[in-house]
C-alpha cells in the first residue's frame, strides 16, 4: 500500500494542472476539482485503515535505499490528519461550489485550492526536515494566492503582512534546516533523533528554539500570532475556514513531531508558559472583538495554547490528548467560519452590531452555530470537552495546578466570547431589511447541508470519542518513543 | 566554513532585517530578497569545507550534494515569492498610488480612540 503515499500529493498536483489547463471553462474546472478531492479523500482513508493495520508505511522516493532516500512516511498521526485534512479540504470545496463568490468565478482558483491540497498532504506525509520545508511552502505559495485572489484594497492590505511574515518564517526554517544539517549531517526525521540527542546541550537548544519560533509562527503562538486576525478574516469564507480549519494546524503538527520526535522534553517550562499566554491573550482579544470573523480568528489562537499545553506537558497521555483536541479542532473551527460564510452572504456583513434576529429567521442555523461553538468552549458532551479534560487530566497527574486553572479560565472566557457572538448575531431584533426572509438554510442548500455534514462529523467524534481516543492512544505511542519511529522507517 | 562567508552571510542578514523595518513594500521585497541570500549562503557553508566534484568515483575529497540540492531548491521558492510580492507592491501601487504597508485596523480604530475630539 506504499504506493498511496506518494499518490496522496500526486492527485491534487495532477488535478491543479487539469483544471489549469481547462482555463476558463469553470464547470468542467469544477468536475475536476470535486473528483480530485474526493479522490484524494478515498487515498488518505485507505492509508488509515493500511497504516493501522500493518504499521507506519514509508516509501522512498527515487527507489534509493533508506539512509539516502528522501522518504514519504505515514504513521498513524501522520495518516489520521491527513483523513481529517482531505475530509475538511473537500468539504469547504463543496462550499465553495455553493457560494459562487466573486472569487469562485476567477480560472485561478481551483488550481490554486488543488496545489494547497497537496500541500497539506504532502506536509503530513513528510519523513525528512527539508521536504517538510518545501511542503510549507507549497502551501503558503497558495495561501497567498488566495488569500490576495480578488486582489481588493482590504485584501492587498491584509495580504501583504500576511505574505512577508510567512516568507519569514520560511527563512527561519530554512536557516534551521541548514544548522540541524551542518550539526548532524542528516535530514531525516527517522535519523535524527539519535543524532540530536549526541549532540552538545547549548547546540542542541539552540537549534530547538529556532524550530519552536519557525513552527511557532506558523502555528500563531503568543507572541508570535498577531498576523492572523489581521489577515484572515479579509479572505472570502471558505476561504479562512480552510486556514482556521487547518492552515495553523500544520504548524502545530510540526511542533508535536519537533517537541516529540526531534527534541523530546526540550523546552517545556518555555512551552508551558508560552501556552498559557497564548490561551488568555486569544481568547482577550477575541472578547474586545466586535466582529464575527475576527471574534472567531482570535479563538483559533486560544485554542492553539491549549494544543500547546499538551504538549508541554509530554508523555504518553498529554499527547493523547492534544492529537484528540487537534482532531477535534478542525472540523469544529471550520464549521464555525462556514456558519459565518453563510451568515455573511446573507446579511452581507459580519460586524456583530448590523445583524442581530437570525435565530428567529433559521433555528437550524442557530443550531448549527451553537453545537461547534459549546464544543469549543469545552461543554460536555461535546468532542472539546473530551480533549480538554484528557489536558487537563494529564496536567493534574504532573501537578501543574496553576496551568491548569490558565486553561480552564481560559475555557470561560471563549464560553463568554462565544455568547457575544450569539447575543449579537442569532438573538436581538432583526434588522429592517427588505430582503430579510425566513428560514436561511433553504436558500442556500449546498452551503446549508456541507456545514451540517461538517458540525456532523464533530459530533460524531464525540459520540465515538472512545474508539477515536484509543486509536490517538495508538498514534501518541509511535511518536512518545522517537526510536520506535526509526525503527518503523528503516526496518523496510 | 570560511571568514569572510561567515561575514558575508552576517552583512547581508543584518541589512535584510534593516530593510524589513521599512513600511515601504519594496524596501521589505528587497529586504526579504538579502535575507534569502543570506539563508542560502548559510544553508551551502552546511555542506562543509569546498571540496572537489561530488561525483562517486573521482579522486580527492568528495563534496556534499545534498547542500547544493537544497539551495536550489529554496533559491527556486524565493523567487517565486519575490515574484508574487512584486505584484502584490504593484497591485497596491495601483489601488492606492504608493506601496506603504497600511496600519492594521485594530490600529487604526485605536489610533482614532485617541484622537482629540474636534472642538466645536
Amino acid at each position: 500500500m506504499t504506493v498511496l503515499l506518494p499518490l496522496a500529493i500526486v492527485v491534487p498536483l495532477g488535478g491543479a494542472a487539469v483544471a489549469l489547463l481547462l482555463g476558463r471553462h469553470l464547470p468542467a474546472q469544477r468536475v475536476v476539482a470535486i473528483a480530485t478531492g474526493a479522490v484524494t479523500l478515498a487515498i488518505a482513508i485507505g492509508m488509515l485503515v493500511s497504516v493501522d493495520r500493518d504499521g507506519t508505511l514509508t516509501s522512498p522516493l527515487g527507489g534509493w535505499p533508506t539512509p539516502i532516500a528522501i522518504n514519504l512516511v505515514a504513521d498513524r498521526l501522520a495518516a489520521l490528519m491527513l483523513v481529517i485534512g482531505a475530509a475538511m479540504l473537500f468539504a469547504v470545496l463543496l462550499y465553495a461550489q455553493g457560494q459562487r463568490a466573486e472569487d469562485e468565478r476567477s480560472p485561478w482558483y481551483t488550481p490554486t485550492y488543488l496545489v494547497l491540497m497537496a500541500g497539506v498532504s504532502a506536509a503530513f506525509l513528510a519523513g525528512d526536515l527539508f521536504n517538510l520545508f518545501v511542503a510549507v511552502e507549497i502551501l503558503l505559495m497558495s495561501s497567498y494566492v488566495l488569500i490576495t485572489l480578488e486582489g481588493n484594497d482590504a485584501q492587498i492590505r491584509s495580504g501583504t503582512t500576511y505574505v512577508v511574515l510567512n516568507v519569514l518564517e520560511s527563512m527561519l526554517l530554512l536557516m534551521a534546516v541548514a544548522l540541524v544539517f551542518a550539526a548532524t549531517g542528516t535530514l531525516s526525521m527517522a535519523e535524527l533523533p539519535a543524532r540530536l540527542a549526541a549532540l552538545p546541550e547549548g547546540v542542541r537548544t539552540g537549534l530547538n528554539l529556532l524550530l519552536l519560533v519557525a513552527f511557532g509562527l506558523k502555528a500563531a503562538v503568543f507572541p508570535l500570532f498577531s498576523w492572523l486576525p489581521d489577515s484572515y478574516p479579509a479572505a472570502p469564507s471558505p476561504v479562512t475556514a480552510v486556514f482556521a480549519g487547518l492552515l495553523t494546524k500544520i504548524g502545530v503538527y510540526a511542533l508535536i513531531r519537533t517537541e516529540t520526535l526531534l527534541f523530546p522534553g526540550g523546552q517545556r517550562t518555555l512551552l508551558l508558559v508560552v501556552a498559557g499566554f497564548t490561551m488568555i491573550v486569544g481568547v482577550l482579544g477575541a472578547i474586545a472583538q466586535t466582529d464575527m470573523k475576527r471574534i472567531l480568528s482570535f479563538h483559533i489562537v486560544s485554542q492553539i495554547g491549549y494544543m500547546l499545553l499538551g504538549l508541554a506537558l509530554g508523555g504518553l497521555a498529554a499527547i493523547t490528548a492534544t492529537i484528540f483536541f487537534v482532531l477535534h479542532q478542525i472540523p469544529t473551527k471550520t464549521s464555525l467560519f462556514l456558519v459565518e460564510g453563510i451568515v455573511e452572504r446573507e446579511t452581507g456583513t459580519s460586524t456583530l452590531d448590523r445583524i442581530g434576529g437570525m435565530a428567529r429567521r433559521s433555528g437550524p442555523l442557530a443550531l448549527l452555530f451553537l453545537l461547534p461553538a459549546l464544543s469549543l468552549a469545552g461543554l460536555p458532551p461535546l468532542s472539546g470537552f473530551v480533549g480538554k479534560v484528557g489536558i487537563v487530566e494529564a496536567g493534574f497527574a504532573q501537578d501543574q495546578y496553576v496551568i491548569i486553572g490558565v486553561a480552564l479560565l481560559g475555557s470561560l472566557l471563549t464560553l463568554v466570547s462565544m455568547l457575544k457572538i450569539w447575543s449579537g448575531v442569532f438573538w436581538g431584533r432583526t434588522a429592517p431589511d427588505p430582503t430579510d426572509r425566513v428560514g436561511v438554510l433553504r436558500h442556500h442548500p449546498l452551503m446549508s447541508s456541507v456545514t451540517t455534514a461538517v458540525v456532523a462529523l464533530g459530533l460524531v467524534i464525540a459520540l465515538a470519542a472512545g474508539p477515536i481516543y484509543r486509536f490517538c492512544g495508538r498514534a501518541a505511542a509511535g511518536i512518545v518513543d522517537p526510536s520506535r519511529y526509526t525503527e518503523a522507517v528503516t526496518e523496510r | 566554513m570560511s571568514l569572510a562567508l561567515a561575514v558575508l552571510i552576517g552583512v547581508l542578514a543584518s541589512v535584510g532585517t534593516y530593510l524589513i523595518l521599512h513600511r515601504t513594500l519594496t524596501r521589505i521585497i528587497l529586504g526579504l530578497g538579502m535575507l534569502a541570500n543570506a539563508v542560502n549562503l548559510m544553508v551551502l557553508a552546511a555542506g562543509g569545507p569546498p571540496a572537489g566534484a561530488p561525483i562517486i568515483g573521482t579522486d580527492g575529497p568528495l563534496g556534499d550534494p545534498v547542500p547544493q540540492a537544497l539551495v536550489l531548491t529554496s533559491i527556486v521558492i524565493s523567487f517565486g515569492t519575490t515574484a508574487f510580492l512584486l505584484a502584490v507592491a504593484y497591485r497596491s501601487w495601483t489601488i492606492d498610488g504608493n506601496d506603504e504597508v497600511e496600519d492594521d485596523i485594530e490600529d487604526r480604530r485605536i489610533g482614532a480612540d485617541d484622537e482629540p475630539p474636534v472642538p466645536g
